[in-house]
């Protein structure tokens, strides 16, 4: 009916290739660019933007990242909470450091420590595969959880391993406000989700999915595989490290350690599967479905004014996201992304069943 | 079709804003709303759900006798799990109802909401937790760590080993050890243990258990070797009773061990029971049935069937802290009516100004239910602590037996520190202290 593509016709290899071919997909992606840059900083409520979206968004952006290694390239990493601890430690320290170190700066440097880090510990995968990469990642994990705990210097000799910025602006601009803070991760999430995209689209993404697919028939063909593995692992931990400066600096404001424990790379790593590995979309898919709908859930009693106690509530919330997930994954084992993109190819031929 | 899925998911979108910016409860405007964030899930649940009793029981004991000068109470929990991301998402949700005063049970919690508290204008009570340095209020505005820091606390703990030996010189040469949870809570010490050591000559060991803790072979395999004359104990939760039951194995005496006052609660020591015998905690609140408080709870709310726990953990430790947590926060809206108006529903500034003028003397104890049971507070503009005054408790195989010496912390000690990570705080926030005008403002 509305999603039909008859009557566009490309006339140029640009056009065949772009992002969106169908007319009706660029105007609801500009729709919704509209929505999130304009309209939702006039509507939305303080609650909603600190407490919903901007994790959303800082999360969608880790998983991004998570997913071109993942997704992409197929190493599977538990490392991610760690990549993400080190863009915001060298981050942290790039600001405290340096005398009047901007926070555009800091960050991109942040996360190219991470990358630094990440190519380091993505060495292992040029010998190792599949479960035995995961734990060599694990590795990485418990290595940055312990510097960060012991090691005084990168807290700044913080007595109590804790730390915290102030101040945040971008050319004057002061990132203080909730909206600001808000457009802040929007624009760099929507940075990075279009770079992402067309990186999956040269020639390199199209290396990473080859090593994913078959590593012998790639690398029969010409493929490096070193070369593949290690640039996978460095687009990524720099995306997962701009993340967690992202985290860190606008969501949270002081941290310790904990905040990106392995219960953060566990997150991630369930947000991809569920999202859809190998796709963009599916890394906002799984954010949306592991950090907003906890929430939702934990807040239907009320809504219904239900008299649960705060424990019965929390424990429910656990067993119906963990029933969710198994049901979503024997549904679609491919994800979220993959469920969107069977609904617009049934949409395409609409009311005719092929 | 496309762009109806489109209008679809902007419609969610718009109902999403709605609600979930929409208060939950609906609360009468003559109510004074007190947010309670818990844990009664998640690692630390043994301890958090005494702690999140306490408080509800007090808000309906406080209902029940007729509100604060007829303000009735109005609160909702939300669930943290300990976790600082929950936290604040918590934070978020109740603060749009107007919160009165928050008590975020968690460090790390208090350490994220530190920040919004000044923006926000609502206070933050970190009753013996927290940041040791936020009792300087002439840079700590909105922080009240009330009746003890974890610097008062390890000072506390010191003059009673001094005590122990006879003398605080007596610890010259000795081997102090401090096995603490890895966090910003158990790191917080370290600071006044090392001064402590360096004015008496004593040789601090530190050992760290990382979190949760419930894996501590390695640690007490340390303290095996080093045996250290005292070993101080700074845990929560599952941390404490691993850390007994090591001790056991490892055949350290129990009375060698002491333990903050989060290490001192029923549930550290039920499970190693009479094995944890001669362990001493700080105790930073009285416990037991016996005081006329409990009594009166028991009586106008438990044998209604309100009561928020069961009713044997009435008067356990935790449950008694948090007790006292909401008692405090109630006085400081009291307070705060004296000044702003009786009968009137209070705003968090007007709060903070009650908490800044808190002033729980012998005769209010008295009235409040707990005679003799607790020290006075007086706080003041820039000491937000208004008592560091603190007892220790013994566990003798089936209860926690109270000891009769109160200690408090030497100002001599504490107060340069504070005043140094104070100013250091507002160094690095771009902060300048308050200004005496400032003050009763």
């Amino acid at each position: 009916m509305l999603y039909r593509e008859n009557g566009q016709f490309k006339t140029s290899y640009a056009a065949d290739q772009q992002i969106f071919p169908i007319a009706q997909d660029r105007i609801a992606i500009g729709l919704l660019l509209l929505v999130a840059f304009v309209v939702m900083p006039m509507a939305g409520s303080e609650y909603l933007f600190r407490a919903v979206l901007i994790p959303f968004l800082i999360l969608a952006l880790a998983a991004l990242g998570l997913n071109i290694l993942v997704g992409y390239c197929g190493q599977i990493s538990l490392g991610t909470g760690a990549f993400m601890a080190v863009g915001a430690y060298a981050a942290y320290n790039f600001m405290v450091r340096i005398d009047g170190m901007p926070l555009i700066a800091a960050m991109l440097l942040g996360g190219l420590t991470a990358t630094v880090v990440g190519v380091l510990f993505g060495v292992p995968s040029l010998r190792i595969k599949g479960l035995y990469l995961a734990v060599a990642t694990l590795a990485a994990q418990f290595f940055t959880d312990w510097a960060f705990l012991r090691i005084s210097w990168f807290t700044n000799n913080s007595t109590s391993g804790s730390v915290s910025v102030a101040g945040l602006n971008v050319f004057g601009v002061p990132i203080e406000s909730p909206v600001a803070k808000y457009l802040f991760c929007l624009t760099v999430v929507c940075v990075f989700a279009l770079a992402a995209k067309n990186l999956t689209r040269t020639a390199t993404g199209r290396q990473w999915m080859a090593i994913r697919d078959m590593d012998v028939a790639a690398a029969v063909i010409g493929i490096r595989p070193v070369y593949a593995k290690l640039t996978a692992f460095a687009v990524s931990s720099f995306i997962v490290g701009v993340a967690g400066v992202l985290w860190a600096f606008v969501h949270l404001g002081a941290w310790e350690p904990a905040a990106f424990s392995i219960d953060r790379s566990f997150q991630l790593l369930f947000m991809v599967i569920i999202g859809g590995l190998g796709s963009i979309m599916g890394a906002f898919f799984g954010a949306a479905f592991i950090v907003v709908l906890p929430i939702i859930l934990d807040q239907v009693p009320h809504w219904f004014d239900i008299p649960l106690s705060t424990a019965t509530t929390s424990h429910l919330v656990h067993m119906i996201f963990g029933a969710l997930i198994v049901f979503f994954l024997i549904v679609e084992p491919h994800g979220l992304a993959k469920l969107w993109s069977i609904g617009k190819q049934k949409l395409r031929l609409w009311p005719f069943p092929h | 079709m496309k762009s109806k899925a489109i209008a679809l998911v902007a419609a969610l979108a718009a109902f999403g804003t709605g609600t979930l910016s929409a208060p939950a409860a609906a609360q009468q405007a003559n109510e004074q709303f007190f947010p309670l964030l818990v844990y009664r899930t998640g690692a630390y649940a043994p301890n958090g759900t005494p702690w999140a009793n306490g408080k509800q029981d007090y808000v309906k004991y406080v209902n029940a006798t007729g509100g604060i000068n007829g303000v009735k109470i109005a609160w909702e929990e939300c669930e943290t799990g300990y976790a600082t991301d929950k936290g604040v998402e918590c934070y978020e949700r109740l603060k749009s109802k107007k919160s009165t005063v928050i008590d975020p049970q968690a460090t790390g919690i208090t350490f994220a909401l530190t920040d919004k508290a000044p923006v926000d204008k609502i206070p933050l009570i970190t009753l013996g937790y927290g940041l040791a340095a936020s009792q300087d209020g002439g840079v700590f505005k909105w922080n009240f760590p009330l009746m003890g820091s974890y610097w008062t606390a390890a000072d506390a703990l010191i003059q009673h080993l001094g005590k122990k030996e006879g003398g605080l010189d007596k610890l010259k040469g000795k081997k102090i050890a401090l096995v603490y949870h890895d966090s910003p809570f158990g790191k917080e010490p370290i600071p006044l243990l090392q001064k402590r050591a360096q004015m008496h000559g004593f040789e601090l060991v530190l050992l760290p258990v990382t979190a949760p803790g419930v894996e501590q072979k390695a640690t007490w395999l340390q303290v095996r070797q080093q045996r250290p004359d005292y070993t101080l104990l700074w845990g929560w939760g599952v941390m404490n009773s691993t850390a007994l039951k090591e001790a056991v194995a490892t055949g350290y005496p129990r009375e060698k061990l002491f333990g903050v006052w989060w290490s001192g609660a029923e549930p550290d020591v039920k499970d190693v029971g009479a094995n944890a015998k001669g362990y001493s905690a700080l105790a930073l609140n009285p416990h037991g049935t016996d005081s006329p408080l409990i009594k009166d709870i028991l009586k106008k709310v438990h044998d209604g069937g309100q009561g928020s726990g069961p009713r044997d953990e009435v008067g356990s430790v935790l449950y008694m802290r948090g007790l006292i947590i909401q008692m405090l926060a109630v006085e400081a809206v009291r307070t705060a009516q004296e000044k702003f108006g009786k009968g009137k529903v209070m705003t968090g500034e007007q709060v903070r100004w009650g908490l800044e003028n808190l002033n729980v003397d012998e005769k209010r104890i008295a009235e409040l239910g707990l005679p003799g049971l607790i020290r006075p507070i007086k706080t003041t503009c820039t000491d937000h602590m208004g008592s560091t005054a603190v007892r220790v408790h013994s566990w003798d195989g089936t209860t926690w037996k109270m000891q009769p010496d109160w200690y408090e912390a030497d100002k001599s000690v504490i107060d340069p520190l504070v005043k140094e990570a104070a100013d250091k705080y507002a160094a690095d926030k771009q902060l300048k202290r308050r200004d005496a005008s400032d003050c009763n403002a």
